[in-house]
């Protein structure tokens, strides 16, 4: 209950920001963080909580980008219907790659492999088919106005991405205060056990990664009406699989601030990597490289495991 | 009976672990599948629960043909295992492991966790409910293993070598408990090799000796019997034993 | 159906690329078979040693298969410290540390290169380079046709290695039972980066015989991932034999899909493979039963 409270006022103050600050582009640096803490918690969603690791999110993330992209281009379609036909698209590509890996039991490295593989498979596809483009990609009419989903000021992108990425926290709230939650973690920590208690492995894992995909293919929604242009590297290149893994693992993996915590760094880190090596291609995305490294090597339980860590001394030096 | 096993055989590559097993379990007793290391005994709850399919026969639970069913699909029919090396929830509290059995019957997080706390007291794990699981020690684990067993509500459980590891002492602080478990309305099968166990609490004995029931009985009876003390002590032996409690 | 005359120039076309393919499968091969790691920088590290013949080309006017003698050596000592002191490290936790962990370096070995050798298309021009060959009726590319056989050399090469040197016995003790071999002695530790090393070395040699018929961007490695990955799987998790036949397979696979389904699409292929392996036959064609 107390972390519900501490989300609800966390995000409370996040929402209020635009009031206070006007700046386009300090707006458009807390866009980003929101977006990619979005993206690093639905990764976190599977594997923090379910245990699998996936590398290609951008499965989840580039179908619920088309999705939106594709009805509202070639369909006519309002981009109200598109966000909730790309997220259910999003979901139905989890439920394949997920019942397909679960049923013929793929664990640890291999479906994170098998995750890549599909990812790329769609990239492929997204390349040849006429309907998203091809090649070329997708761009999406500038229209500003609620029913087009896109905004005339930057305020109404940031609280668009703030109402996402609330949901996706609390939906992670939710799994610690769940039975779907507890018995996601019971599988995630020991599968045989949790079957012999009546828990289906499959069915909870499934779920697991039906629930995942449904907040990347949300985060590619808004990339896609962000952004107003994809194509198939952007959608399902290896780049938003990256950043979705990153997140939460700088973060901290399997908890509920950790998203966000990561984000948070990985953005300052980013801004002081320009600061020094300006706007040298390469050289921010080298330094993830190497935080990630760091973090596995060093902090497997993330920043988030930092603070835990000295909280416990805290406690226990006041109770000595 | 509440469970039947009837003729299982399982074999894994060349090797016979269980060859053509029958055992027969009334409600409400504590029976016991005792035998030498290697026996079996394991793989046949694993066959029994669902974990491996069996070869040949079939297992019946409360009425119902239950071979080769998923053992979830088993555990939310009321027969649940535990493992003889334990499995906890790592990284989790006591109170979160337990409250895992209990969802199966109490859908609410609240009530799952209020549920957990009960049976924690009543397997002696009340003082100790916030502490990590994997910090616990062997005893604890152990009951550990139990209480989330017991969360799931069930009518059978089968508990596999639940006192390996515990000193003399810590034996005599389960017995009771396992013994209110069933005073409960739950019956019990227990593969146990602490004969102290085996003697005080099971009312029937079953003996598996190289994939295969050599003898069953009451315990005192199950224990003279030669063929079983041959399984234990080698060939030869039981004319040994015989001859020294001639002697004596 | 396309007739002969189009069909067999292009499993033979296949034949050749699949064999390069299998030249770097192969040091992934190995280092899957005894540290049961799955090697995600391998394509980056590919793409590291192509700049290094490039620029022994371009600098000290080395030719590629003159570097044969020094890039082999010099990526073999860069694999060795990366297992020992980056790679090793991760080896206690999870399973998926390890792949996290050559995910990061592959991160940072194909950024880095982007920011010192930014994202132009490097070549290297030897007099070969267009010269063809005649096979059946197929024109096949000079420089494909060597490393055909420089993929058959390496492969014999590492068999030789693995059966009959002290070495290689003690990386098949280590690859079948590390607590035992340690036991009688063997420095798990150094056979593990030995392994690795000569895995890597592999792509020394890979790129050397590479180079001219290809190119070098940072990003060029992405393209041998998977595509490694899918032969090791296809052909047996640690089989040297099986990473040759899974080469040659994909390659033909690659080579025919490009024909049938054009250039792009055709990829898709390969990938299909690799997920239908890894659902139903995860031991590989000719791997050994887990």
């Amino acid at each position: 209950m107390r972390n519900l409270a501490i989300l609800v006022g966390l995000f409370v103050v996040l929402g209020a920001l635009p009031v206070f600050i006007q700046s386009d582009v300090w707006l458009n640096s807390l866009i980003m963080i929101l977006f990619v803490a979005l993206l690093g918690q639905a990764w976190n969603i599977l594997a923090g909580y379910g245990g699998q690791f996936s590398f290609g999110h951008a499965a989840f993330f580039g179908t619920g980008a088309y999705g939106v992209a594709v009805l509202q281009v070639q369909l006519g379609l309002s981009p109200w219907i598109g966000l909730v036909v790309g997220v259910a698209a999003a979901g139905l590509v989890a439920a394949f790659i997920g019942a397909v890996s679960f049923r013929y039991g793929l664990r640890g490295s291999y479906f994170a492999l098998v995750t890549l593989a599909f990812a790329e498979v769609l990239r492929i596809l997204s390349n040849s088919v006429p309907f998203t483009g091809a090649g070329v990609g997708i761009l999406i009419p500038l229209e500003p106005g609620l029913a087009h989903l896109q905004f005339t000021s930057k305020a109404g992108y940031y609280w668009l991405i703030w109402a996402m990425a609330l949901a996706a926290f609390l939906a992670a709230w939710w799994l610690n205060n769940s039975r779907f939650g507890a018995r996601l973690m019971a599988v995630r920590d020991n599968e045989d056990a949790a079957r012999a208690l009546g828990v289906s492995a499959f069915r909870i894992k499934l779920g697991g990664i039906v629930l995942s995909g449904c907040f990347s293919g949300l985060a590619g929604v808004f990339y896609a009406q962000y952004y107003l242009y994809l194509d198939p590297g952007i959608a399902y290149g290896p780049a938003i699989s990256v950043e979705s893994l990153l997140v939460p693992i700088v973060g901290g993996i399997g908890t509920l601030f950790g998203p966000l915590l990561g984000a948070v760094t990985l953005h300052i880190l980013s801004e002081i990597t320009r600061d020094i090596f300006g706007d040298a291609p390469g050289i921010s995305l080298a330094i993830y490289g190497a935080v990630l490294i760091v973090i596995v090597l060093f902090l497997p339980r993330g920043l988030a495991g930092l603070g835990r860590i000295s909280a416990r001394r805290l406690l226990s030096r006041r109770s000595a | 009976m509440i469970l039947s096993a009837s003729g299982v055989s399982k074999s894994f590559g060349g090797l016979q672990a269980v060859r053509d097993a029958s055992l027969d379990v009334e409600p409400g007793r504590i029976v016991s599948l005792i035998g030498p290391n290697g026996a079996g005994k394991t793989t046949l709850f694993a066959l029994i629960t669902g974990f491996h399919l069996p070869d040949a026969g079939t297992v019946t639970f409360d009425g119902a043909d239950i071979t080769g069913r998923a053992p979830e699909e088993i555990a939310r029919l009321g027969m649940v295992r535990t493992f003889q090396i334990v499995q906890p929830f790592a990284g989790q509290t006591v109170r979160d492991n337990i409250a895992v059995g209990a969802h199966l019957h109490h859908a609410g997080r609240r009530e799952a966790l209020a549920k957990a706390e009960e049976v924690a007291t009543r397997v002696g794990l009340g003082d100790r409910l916030d502490m990590d699981a994997a910090s616990l020690t062997v005893a604890g684990r152990k009951r550990l293993e139990v209480a989330k067993a017991l969360a799931t509500e069930p009518k059978l459980i089968l508990l596999d070598e639940v006192m390996a590891g515990l000193n003399p002492s810590e034996v005599r602080d389960v017995i009771p408990i396992i013994r209110a478990i069933r005073d409960s309305g739950i019956t019990i099968v227990l593969i146990e090799h602490v004969m102290q166990a085996v003697m005080s609490l099971s009312e029937f004995t079953y003996v598996l000796n190289q994939g295969q029931i050599i003898a069953s009985g009451s315990p005192e009876e199950v224990t003279r019997d030669p063929a079983v003390i041959e399984a234990y002590l080698g060939h030869g032996m039981a004319e040994q034993v015989a001859k020294g409690a001639a002697d004596a | 159906m396309p007739d002969i005359a189009i069909l067999l120039p292009s499993v033979l076309n296949g034949i050749t690329t699949g064999a390069l393919y299998a030249l770097v499968a192969l040091g992934l091969t190995l280092i899957y078979g005894v540290l049961h790691i799955i090697n995600f920088a391998h394509g980056s590290l590919l793409m590291l040693a192509l700049y290094g013949v490039y620029f022994l080309a371009v600098g000290l006017g080395v030719g590629p298969y003159q570097a044969l003698v020094l890039m082999p050596i010099a990526m073999f000592a860069v694999g060795y410290l990366l297992q020992r002191f980056v790679i090793g490290k991760a080896s206690h936790a999870r399973d998926e540390n390890i792949l996290l962990v050559t995910l990061g370096l592959s991160i940072v070995i194909e950024n880095l290169a982007v920011y010192f050798f930014r994202s132009d298309t490097r070549i290297v021009d030897t007099p070969w380079s267009f010269e063809v060959v005649e096979f059946l009726g197929a024109f096949l590319p000079l420089p494909k046709v060597i490393a055909f056989f420089g993929a058959l050399a390496t492969a014999a090469a590492l068999w030789v290695l693995m059966t009959r040197t002290e070495l290689g016995r003690a990386i098949r003790a280590v690859a079948k039972e590390r607590k035992g071999a340690r036991l009688v002695g063997i420095d798990v530790e150094h056979v593990y980066a030995m392994s690795f090393g000569i895995g890597i070395g592999c792509l020394g040699i890979a790129a050397c015989l590479l180079m001219p018929s290809y190119y070098v961007t940072p990003q060029v490695g992405h393209g041998f991932v998977l595509i490694a990955f899918t032969i090791v799987v296809l052909g047996g998790m640690g089989s040297f034999v099986g990473a040759l036949i899974g080469g040659l397979i994909i390659g033909v696979v690659e080579s025919l899909g490009g024909l049938f389904l054009g250039e792009s699409l055709g990829q898709i292929g390969i990938f299909a493979i690799f997920i239908l392996i890894l659902l139903f036959r995860p031991t590989g064609l000719l791997g050994h039963k887990v």
